[in-house]
């Protein structure tokens, strides 16, 4: 119900929405709870478990019963707290949890079998058969529990992440946080103020106060105006700082206003690293536990003034209160104050004295409550008898924990503070970190003023702070009431569906410790995190176990604060934003001739190119492979690594990490080489030339790029130190691309400006070179097995020179090949990928052994001799052939000997590459044996179980075509 | 004779102007790795002076202004951006040229802060990323380059292959802050 001359919402600004269908009418500056209120729209949802009956509760992002799903399809979001949900046109809500109504739910069944559906009650009861849990038992309570369901389809919300730096991060914009954030930024400091409502203020919005002689909204809105001028301050409002991490980082939720453009981010995970920090949230009021206290029209006292004063809306038309503090009579007050009928103040302490126009029940208790789908009649036990009053709201207070969330989420522990009868947050928990005010235990206006300013100048070591402004003060007097004694369920999480009862029962099975009882109850564990129920299921486990509650302890909090969707953590990370794409200079041409591209790393790499008359990609491959053959193929090669070194020990650096020799390489040559880990094993391969005395070009596998610049300068910075050397990678710079095939040199030489022959151009010569007036280089090396060439020249001709080396290859019966085929060209040749030196194998596996210098020290050298590290039981580098021509090799597959059974204790060994080879006319492997390199003519059993392959292989040399390698130098 | 001609891999990506903060491509000229060998730093910065009026940059800083700038990279490492190095600084340092190596975007205006915020974790506030300096940082998902060079403009280098991306992903945080601040 609208309260005539209430509140700050814009009456002449009506906002109509709907929620479960329903049309409904509220004003601009309300949320969707303050409008269904005042539509008196009580029942708005049911619980997780039993599907009991659920209202509004609170006025904050606590709320754990008015949790709504907005949006349809793609667009839906489950679980928004209808207190913190913006009301705006169009805005449509619906409850969830029950079906086929709200009202009339049949999922409420639930609640009928509550005796037997007690805490652990899955752990006891669906023990048999075993089988059954995973098939039966999980799915239908998993299908029976619940809040709000996802659409199941991809989000299409724009969601954004950000970063943020400051001096000074102030978290609450309360009486405390508005003043630590004045202090700071007066001082010149930059200041991030951060406060989850719409609106800064905190409780000053909600209550009926002066601060320095101003009504409370007043001085909020000069201080707020202030900060607002002033170039050092960001006000982030509509943002819940939601973890503290390491090294004054906090990670924050910011929510768009309502009226966005629907292009702008729904919400934005924020990463702010700030200098120090002032936790000023404040304080949640917490309910007492009685028998039935989950009725819609139960809320908290706080929350109802907070309706009163800020919306304008009364809660109830006639409303008592319970409450065991000052905070329900000043609920009281402001809504007598309003024309609003109270039924009675039940006070659990007894010496209250009567304080305005309204009955007081002193030393009283609520004992039970009626009314299914909306509060009907509060039964009080008080001094003078039993009573029943008729009430559609029941207002309780049972005293404020401060909200010190943040201070646990490095591992600190609150304390227990009798004066306020709940948890403070111990200093220093945070490093960095200062709680001010009513999160600090402060609960008077004056006290929080003066704390914010306080804590703002010890963050940052400020002399002078403003002047405090008058406000009110006095003393919290509260009598620690937790659970009424009685019969009946009474609630402790009402979003987890946990009793008083649970508590208790756990207490007795001897999960008697905080942790325990809140995982075996799981009291704490729903979306609100025992923002509601945590002092008080501590305080009944305390009663229960006979302890005192700082004795029992408290369970922490970790992040985040409120529940922080995945797609805002995650935001850019789909589609294009998922990776880099790197592409080489070749990929408009080859996309535009109907290359499929495959992701080699980051890099996108043609697969093959397909001709019109080819069916399959194996077509497309073996002519690829037949035309390098047979003429001419191109092959973008960019994606290798190449690094530049230089220096007058480039040299002697290079001995050290290559395990074969490089000081010796006469400038226009390359050698290949081998590169171990300090391990002993073998990290990379490539070739490196040696462009001149002190400069040479290292070449290193698509894969092992970044990895082998990063060795690079491991061993430069932390083993070598003294070595004169200097690295710098040039894989971007040069477009790179191979040319292999009898005709290579033809093609070679109608671009080249001088072109080259076997004398001046020799297998493994390398130099530079010039393409219609661009300065390349050209290395004549081979990954095919064929007479090659790799011409390089800088990145921005690569385009043009792709499609030149086509050209002239074309017209010589060759063109492009792919990555399939050039798989095919290097199995047949024996030649190593990653695929091969995959970081268990040594050099000796892989037949290089002879490669290791015994000449000099190298990286790996100590570590490849180990024993173990080489002999017959090694699985070592061999070739696999079909016996029938038609058998089929996967990679993958594993080796046996004829005969054994195919299991791991017979296993000799794997499959590593293979392809269809259509210069040998069948399928080839690579693969490891034990002891392979004797077992040459031997025939094992190939077996890929997964894809349910079974061949006789024979074991050969690796090398299956040219194995004397004329084609290449010839 | 076979003529090459030369792609540039920003054409067609760049210029965009979102909600007042322009992204483009600057002049740049040459771009040279400059890696002083052990002990020489003071010499080549002599050289540097000498035949390019910039001195060797200090770690985060910059030297030189306008087209001519020396960008430091990394450890022992900075960028000649402007003219062709002079070859007598070969004696005190490795060179290499980089010019195809590296996409050098520009994100200017009044919102290319906050643009960037979204992108980079770097503290970026006017007092402390002054003009001229430059940190290696990551942009969205990438290694980059960032260097304040005037007021409002940041320059940010980007591994040729990955532009693409740099520019999808700024354009993005572009339009994400046009359309908050609209």
């Amino acid at each position: 119900m609208r309260v005539a001359g209430k509140g700050q919402v814009d009456r002449n600004a009506p906002v109509p929405f709907r929620f479960d269908g329903q049309q409904y009418t509220g004003f601009q500056g309300d949320t969707l709870a303050s409008a269904l209120l005042a539509n008196e729209v009580r029942l708005v949802g049911r619980s997780f478990k039993y599907h009991r009956p659920r209202g509004i509760f609170s006025a904050g992002s606590e709320e754990p019963n008015a949790l709504v799903t907005t949006g349809h399809g793609a667009d839906q979001t489950p679980n928004q707290r209808a207190t913190m949900l913006e009301l705006h046109k169009g805005l449509e809500a619906r409850s969830q949890n029950a079906w086929p109504s709200l009202r009339h739910d049949m999922m409420a069944v639930n609640d009928l079998f509550a005796p037997f559906l007690g805490a652990g009650f899955y752990y006891k009861t669906f023990m048999w058969p075993r089988a059954f849990w995973e098939r039966l038992y999980e799915p239908v309570i998993r299908r029976a529990a619940g809040l709000g369901a996802l659409s199941g389809q991809h989000d299409v919300g724009h969601y954004d992440k950000a970063y943020a730096h400051c001096d000074l991060l102030v978290v609450g914009a309360g009486p405390a946080g508005l003043m630590a954030a004045l202090t700071a930024a007066r001082a010149g400091a930059d200041v991030i103020l951060a406060d989850e409502d719409c609106c800064f203020g905190g409780r000053l919005l909600a209550e009926e106060e002066e601060v320095a002689g101003l009504p409370g909204r007043t001085w909020v809105a000069a201080v707020v105006a202030e900060l607002e001028s002033l170039p050092n301050v960001r006000l982030m409002r509509r943002t819940t700082v939601t973890g503290a991490y390491d090294q004054g980082t906090y990670g924050a939720l910011e929510r768009a206003r309502p009226d966005a453009p629907t292009d702008a981010p729904l919400e934005t995970f924020w990463r702010i690293v700030a200098r120090g920090c002032v936790l000023a949230s404040g304080a949640l009021e917490r309910p007492i536990a009685f028998a039935d206290n989950d009725r819609p029209g139960i809320m908290m006292a706080g929350a109802v003034r907070a309706y009163l004063n800020r919306w304008g809306v009364a809660a109830g038309r006639n409303i008592t209160i319970f409450t065991n503090n000052d905070s329900g009579h000043r609920t009281a007050r402001d809504l007598v104050a309003s024309g609003i009928e109270v039924a009675g103040v039940i006070d659990a302490r007894t010496d209250v004295a009567r304080s305005g126009d309204y009955p007081v029940f002193s030393g009283g208790q609520v004992t039970g409550t009626r009314g299914r789908l909306a509060l009907r009649e509060v039964e009080v036990s008080h001094a003078g008898g039993q009573q029943i009053l008729a009430s559609d709201c029941l207002a309780v207070s049972g005293g404020w924990n401060p909200t010190l969330h943040l201070t646990c989420h490095m591992g600190g522990r609150p304390v227990w503070n009798d004066a306020i009868a709940g948890f403070v947050p111990t200093a220093g928990a945070v490093p960095g970190m200062i709680a001010a005010g009513a999160a600090n235990g402060a609960f008077t206006t004056a006290a929080c003023l003066a704390e914010g300013a306080a804590a703002a100048a010890q963050a940052l070591e400020l002399k002078t702070t403003p002047d405090i402004p008058q406000a009110q003060d006095g003393a919290y007097d509260i009598a620690p009431l937790y659970a009424v004694p009685g019969k009946g369920r009474a609630w402790l999480d009402y979003q987890n569906d946990v009793t008083v009862k649970d508590v208790k029962q756990a207490a007795q099975e001897n999960l008697a410790s905080v942790e325990h009882m809140k995982r075996y109850t799981t009291q704490g564990m729903a979306p609100d995190q025992g923002k509601n129920s945590n002092v008080t299921a501590l305080a009944v486990l305390a009663d229960a176990t006979g302890r005192g509650i700082p004795e029992t302890g408290t369970t922490t909090f970790r992040p985040p604060y409120v529940p922080v969707s995945i797609a805002s953590m995650g935001a850019g990370a789909r589609g294009k934003g998922f990776a880099p794409q790197r592409f080489t200079t070749s990929h408009a041409a080859s996309v535009d001739m109907g290359a499929p591209m495959i992701e080699a790393g980051l890099w996108y790499r043609p697969s093959y190119f397909p001709r019109p008359d080819e069916a399959t990609w194996q077509d497309s491959c073996d002519r690829e492979v037949r035309m390098v053959r047979g003429a001419v193929g191109v092959c973008d090669v960019s994606t290798l690594g190449k690094i530049d070194i230089q220096g007058p020990d480039a040299g002697a650096f290079l001995d050290l990490v290559y395990a074969n020799m490089f000081s010796t390489l006469k400038p226009g040559r390359v050698r290949y080489g081998l590169m171990l880990r300090e391990d002993g094993h073998v990290m990379d391969d490539g070739t490196t030339a040696r462009l001149g005395d002190s400069h040479f070009v290292m070449t290193t596998t698509t894969a092992a790029a970044g990895q082998v610049m990063h060795h690079l300068e491991f061993v430069h910075q932390c083993v070598a130190p003294q070595m004169n050397v200097r690295f710098i990678s040039v894989t971007e710079h040069w477009a790179q691309f191979a040319v292999a095939g009898p005709k290579a040199r033809d093609v070679i030489n109608a671009l080249l400006e001088a072109p080259i022959d076997d004398a001046t151009f020799p297998f493994m010569a390398c130099g530079p070179v010039s393409v219609g007036g661009v300065a390349g280089r050209l290395f004549r090396i081979s990954f095919s097995g064929e007479h090659a060439y790799e011409i390089a020249v800088p990145l921005r001709y690569g385009d043009a020179l792709f499609r030149q080396l086509l050209a002239v290859a074309g017209a010589m019966g060759g063109g492009a090949y792919g990555m399939e085929a050039l798989n095919v060209l290097r199995i047949e040749k024996g030649f190593i990928t990653h695929a091969e030196i995959h970081g268990r194998v040594t050099a000796f596996d892989i037949g290089m052994g002879r490669m290791l210098s015994q000449k000099k020290d190298f990286i790996g050298k100590a570590a490849a001799t180990r024993p173990g590290l080489t002999g017959p039981a090694r699985e070592q580098l061999v070739g696999l052939k079909p016996v029938d021509a038609d058998g089929v090799l996967s990679a993958g597959a594993h080796l046996f000997d004829q005969g054994a059974a195919a299991v791991s204790a017979n296993d000799q060994g794997y499959v590593t590459s293979v392809g269809s080879s259509p210069t040998m006319g069948h399928m080839l492997g690579l693969g490891f044996l034990k002891d392979g390199r004797a077992r040459h003519g031997e025939v094992v059993r190939l077996v890929d179980h997964l894809r349910k392959i079974e061949t006789l292989c024979t074991v050969c040399d690796p090398v299956f075509f040219d194995p004397e390698g004329g084609r290449a130098r010839g | 004779m076979v003529r090459l001609i030369a792609n540039d891999p920003l054409d067609g990506l760049v210029p965009v102007q979102i909600g007042g903060v322009d992204l483009l491509a600057p002049e740049v000229g040459v771009i040279t790795a400059i890696a002083p060998y052990d002990r020489s730093k003071t010499a080549l910065s002599g050289a540097l002076k000498g035949a390019h009026g910039l001195g060797f940059p200090a770690p985060n800083r910059t030297t030189g202004k306008g087209v001519t700038r020396c960008v430091w990279t990394g450890r022992c490492q900075a960028m000649l951006i402007g003219p062709t190095p002079d070859p007598a600084l070969a004696t005190h340092a490795a060179l290499v040229d980089q010019s195809d190596a590296w996409a050098i975007l520009r994100l200017q205006g009044a919102g290319a802060l906050a643009v960037l915020g979204r992108l980079t974790p770097l503290d970026l506030r006017p007092d402390v990323f002054k003009t001229g300096h430059t940190a290696r940082t990551e942009l969205a998902h990438m290694m980059s380059s960032l260097t304040r060079v005037a007021a409002q403009t940041y320059d940010l280098m980007i591994m040729r292959s990955m532009v693409q991306t740099a520019v999808h992903d700024l354009t993005t945080a572009m339009r994400s802050m046009a359309a908050l601040d609209g």
